[in-house]
C-alpha cells in the first residue's frame, strides 16, 4: 500500500472558553487519505467535522483555539510550519471549499480577479498565462462560457456556478488534496449530483485526494470510497463504503443509516437516536454515546472505548458492537418503522439518493 | 498554440450547451435579446438623484471646489489690495460684497480664500482619515491586546471635546494653518479608527475572508484586498461628514488666532477680524459666516444623501 497524501495523528483541538477553561472540540482523531481517493468524513451539526478540517488546513485563530496531535502532508508536517510556509502550502498543496458558495466569493471583486489571485498568489506567471489558466481552469468545472464568466461579479452567477468557481479556484494550483465542507449542502439536489460529479471526475483526472465532509449519508454513497463516522468530538467508526453501509458495527452509526428514508416502502415514521449530542463541556466520562445507546452497559461509561480493528480496513469504536448484533431504534411515538434493522442499509441509501444518481448520468455538461 | 485555438472555438461551444443544459447565468451574459442587469454605479446614481437635498449639497460642494481651484486667478481685486476710499463700505456696485476695515473687497477675499479654507479642511480629513483607516485596519484585524489598547487611546481622546484637543495640540505645536491641519487631523482620527474598526469586524467574519485564505492570502492582502473595500461604504460617507465638522474646526481655530495669519483670506481669520465691527459694518460677519455655513451644510447634506443610498438597511 502506497504511502498517505495526508497522515492526520491524535489530533486535538481545543477552545477558549473564559481565561483559564478550554473546551475539546476534537479529541485525538487519526485517519490517512490517499492520492485519488474521496473519504466521506460523516457525523451531525456540532461532532467536529468542520473543526477537524479547519484544523488540517490551519485555520483556526491561534488566539482562541489550539491544536495538538500531528498532521503530515506529504512527508511535511503541517503543524509545525512556519506561517510563510503554511501560507505557500494553502491553495498550493491542499485547498478547501466551503458550504455556502454564494458568500464564499468576495461580493465587490470579480469572478476572474479572484481566480487570477489564486495563480498569482502560488506561481510566476504573466497577465496572459493567468487569463488562460483561469480560462482553463473553469472550462475544467464544466462553466460553459469561461471567457464572461470571468467578467461576471459573484452575484451574477447561480449558486451552482459560484461553487464551479470555487471548485475551480481550489483547483487552480493542481493541489494533491482537497477538503471539501459540505459542498453540496446549499444547493439543490440538481445541482448537487453535478458538482459530486466534478469532484468525482476531478478525483479521476487529477488523482486528487479529497475529504469530503458531510451530513448526507447518500452523498457518501454515492461518491466516497472510504467513510469516516464521527461522533462527539471523536471518530466512532470508520470502514470502505460498502462495508460501512453492508455490516456497520457501532450502534450510532447503525443508528444513524436506520434513519434515512427509503423509497417504495412506507413508513409512518421514521426511527431515531433518542436524546442529542451532549453539551462540549459537559462530556460523559466513558464513551460518549453511550447516554443515547440502546446497548449500553454500566462498563460503557467507565471508559472511553478505543477505536479497533475489526475487519479490513474497518476500525470500531465500541467493543460490544459484532457485526450481526442489531441495533432496535424505536420510531417515535406510536409509529412502526418496518425492518428498521441495518442490513438493507445500502439499499436505503442507495434508494435515497436514486434521483440523484440518475441526474448523474447526462446532468452534467461535459465539453472537452 | 492548441491553446489559442481552443479559445477560440469556446463562444460555439459554449452556446451549444448552453442551449441544451440552459445555464442560466450564460444565457443572461450572452444577453443581446435580453436586459442587461443595471449596472451598481447606474442603480446608485438613479437613488441619490432621487434626493433633491443630498444634489444640492453636491452641487454646491463642487462649485466651491471650482471656485478653490480657478477662484484666486479670476477676482474681480487683488485679495490684500487695499482701497483707503473705500472703508468699511456697504455692498456697492463696485464692491459687491463690500469692504472691510482697510478698504479689501470682501467678495475677491472670499473667493480667494475658499482654496485656503476647503483646502484646510480637506487636507486635515485626509490625513485623519488615512490614519484613523490604518488604526482601525491593525485593530479589527489583529484583535486581543493590540485592538484594546488603540480603542483605549480612541476613548481617551473622545473625552476631549474634538476642538479643545485641535486647540491643545495647536498650543503645543505653534499656530499657523499647517498646524491647524495636524491639529484637525489628529481628532479626526479616533472616530475614524472606530468606524473601521466595527467594519473590519463585520467582514472579517464573511466567508470569502477565510476562503481567500485558504487559497494562501497573506494577512496583508486580506487585510488590504479583502477586507478594506467591504469598509469603503463606511468610509465614504464619514469621511464626507467629516469635512464640514473640519471646515468648521479650522475656521474656529483661525478664528480664535490659532491658524491663518491676518493677512491670509482665510474664513474663519476674516470673520475673528470683522467682530469688532459688527455693529457698524455687519455685512464683514454676515458673508463670511454664510459661506461658513453653507458650505458645512452642503457637505452635511451630501453626507446625509450618501448614506441613504448606500446603507442596504435604509433601501
Amino acid at each position: 500500500m502506497q504511502d498517505a497524501l495526508l497522515e492526520v495523528r491524535d489530533l486535538k483541538v481545543e477552545f477558549k472558553r473564559d481565561r483559564k477553561s478550554w473546551i475539546t472540540a476534537v479529541r485525538g482523531v487519526s485517519f490517512s487519505i490517499h492520492a485519488g481517493e474521496i473519504v466521506g468524513l460523516v457525523g451531525e451539526s456540532g461532532c467536529g467535522k468542520s473543526v477537524t478540517s479547519l484544523a488540517v488546513m490551519r485555520l483556526l485563530s491561534k488566539a482562541t483555539s489550539r491544536t495538538s496531535g500531528s498532521v503530515v502532508m506529504d512527508g511535511r508536517s503541517i503543524l509545525e510550519l512556519s506561517d510563510r510556509e503554511m501560507r505557500d502550502a494553502r491553495g498550493n498543496d491542499f485547498s478547501m471549499i466551503f458550504q455556502e458558495p454564494m458568500s464564499s466569493l468576495n461580493p465587490i471583486m470579480r469572478v476572474g480577479d479572484q481566480l487570477a489571485e489564486a495563480l498569482r498568489l502560488h506561481n510566476d506567471l504573466s497577465r496572459e498565462e493567468i487569463h488562460a489558466r483561469s480560462v482553463e481552469a473553469l472550462r475544467l468545472v464544466g462553466i460553459p462560457e469561461p471567457e464572461v464568466t470571468l467578467r461576471n461579479y459573484p452575484h451574477e452567477l447561480s449558486g451552482g456556478m459560484c461553487q464551479r468557481v470555487m471548485i475551480a479556484m481550489a483547483m487552480s494550483c493542481e493541489p494533491k488534496l482537497l477538503i471539501a465542507d459540505e459542498p453540496t449542502t446549499a444547493l439543490d439536489v440538481t445541482i448537487q449530483a453535478q458538482i459530486l460529479a466534478l469532484m468525482e471526475r476531478i478525483r479521476a483526472e487529477r488523482n486528487t485526494g479529497i475529504l469530503l465532509i458531510t451530513h448526507d449519508l447518500g452523498v457518501v454513497a454515492e461518491t466516497c470510497s472510504r467513510v469516516i463516522v464521527m461522533y462527539a468530538g471523536g471518530i466512532v467508526e470508520e470502514a470502505p463504503v460498502e462495508e460501512l453501509f453492508e455490516r456497520p458495527r457501532h450502534p450510532y452509526t447503525k443508528g444513524l443509516i436506520a434513519s434515512v428514508p427509503r423509497l417504495g416502502r412506507r413508513v409512518h415514521r421514521l426511527p431515531s437516536i433518542p436524546g442529542s449530542v451532549p453539551d462540549l463541556a459537559a462530556m460523559p466520562a466513558g464513551c460518549r454515546f453511550a447516554p443515547r445507546c440502546p446497548m449500553a452497559r454500566p462498563a460503557c461509561e467507565a471508559k472511553v472505548p478505543a477505536l479497533v480493528q475489526v475487519g479490513e480496513g474497518h476500525r470500531c469504536a465500541c467493543p460490544y458492537a459484532a457485526a450481526g448484533a442489531s441495533v432496535e431504534y424505536a420510531a417515535g411515538i406510536g409509529g412502526l418503522a418496518d425492518g428498521a434493522g441495518a442490513a438493507d442499509a445500502t439499499a436505503a441509501a442507495s434508494g435515497a439518493t436514486g434521483d440523484v444518481s440518475a441526474q448523474d448520468a447526462k446532468g452534467v455538461p461535459t465539453h472537452e | 498554440m492548441a491553446e489559442k485555438t481552443k479559445l477560440k472555438g469556446a463562444p460555439g461551444e459554449g452556446d451549444a450547451t448552453a442551449a441544451t443544459a440552459g445555464a442560466g447565468a450564460s444565457e443572461f451574459a450572452r444577453g443581446e435579446e435580453l436586459p442587461r442587469a443595471q449596472s451598481p454605479a447606474r442603480q446608485f446614481l438613479k437613488k441619490f438623484l432621487r434626493r433633491k437635498t443630498a444634489v444640492a449639497g453636491f452641487v454646491f460642494i463642487v462649485l466651491m471646489l471650482v471656485i478653490a481651484v480657478i477662484g484666486p486667478s479670476v477676482v474681480p481685486y487683488d485679495p490684500n489690495q487695499y482701497d483707503y476710499s473705500a472703508l468699511l463700505s456697504g455692498p456697492t456696485a463696485a464692491h459687491i460684497w463690500g469692504t472691510d476695515e482697510f478698504g479689501r473687497d470682501v467678495f475677491s477675499r472670499l473667493v480667494a480664500g475658499t482654496q485656503l479654507s476647503l483646502g484646510t479642511a480637506l487636507t486635515a480629513s485626509v490625513i485623519g482619515t488615512a490614519a484613523g483607516v490604518v488604526f482601525g485596519l491593525i485593530a479589527g484585524f489583529c484583535g486581543g491586546l493590540v485592538d484594546a489598547f488603540i480603542m483605549r487611546v480612541c476613548d481617551v481622546m473622545f473625552a476631549f471635546p474634538g476642538i479643545l484637543l485641535a486647540i491643545a495640540v495647536v498650543a503645543i505645536i505653534g499656530p499657523g494653518l499647517t498646524n491647524v491641519m495636524i491639529g484637525v487631523a489628529v481628532f479626526t482620527v479616533p472616530s475614524f479608527a472606530r468606524i473601521i474598526r466595527g467594519a473590519v469586524l463585520e467582514v472579517r467574519s464573511e466567508l470569502y475572508v477565510e476562503a481567500a485564505r485558504s487559497v494562501g492570502c497573506s494577512s496583508r492582502r486580506i487585510m488590504f484586498v479583502h477586507i478594506l473595500p467591504g469598509t469603503m461604504q463606511a468610509l465614504i460617507v464619514n469621511f464626507t461628514m467629516n469635512v464640514g465638522g473640519a471646515i468648521l474646526s479650522a475656521s474656529s481655530l483661525s478664528f480664535l488666532g490659532f491658524g491663518a495669519s491676518v493677512t491670509q483670506p482665510e474664513w474663519g481669520a476674516m470673520l475673528s477680524q470683522s467682530r469688532n465691527y459688527l455693529a457698524t459694518a455687519p455685512h464683514l460677519v454676515l458673508f463670511p459666516g454664510l459661506l461658513i455655513f453653507l458650505t458645512v451644510l452642503a457637505f452635511n447634506l451630501f453626507g446625509d444623501g450618501l448614506r441613504d443610498t448606500l446603507d442596504p438597511k435604509l433601501n
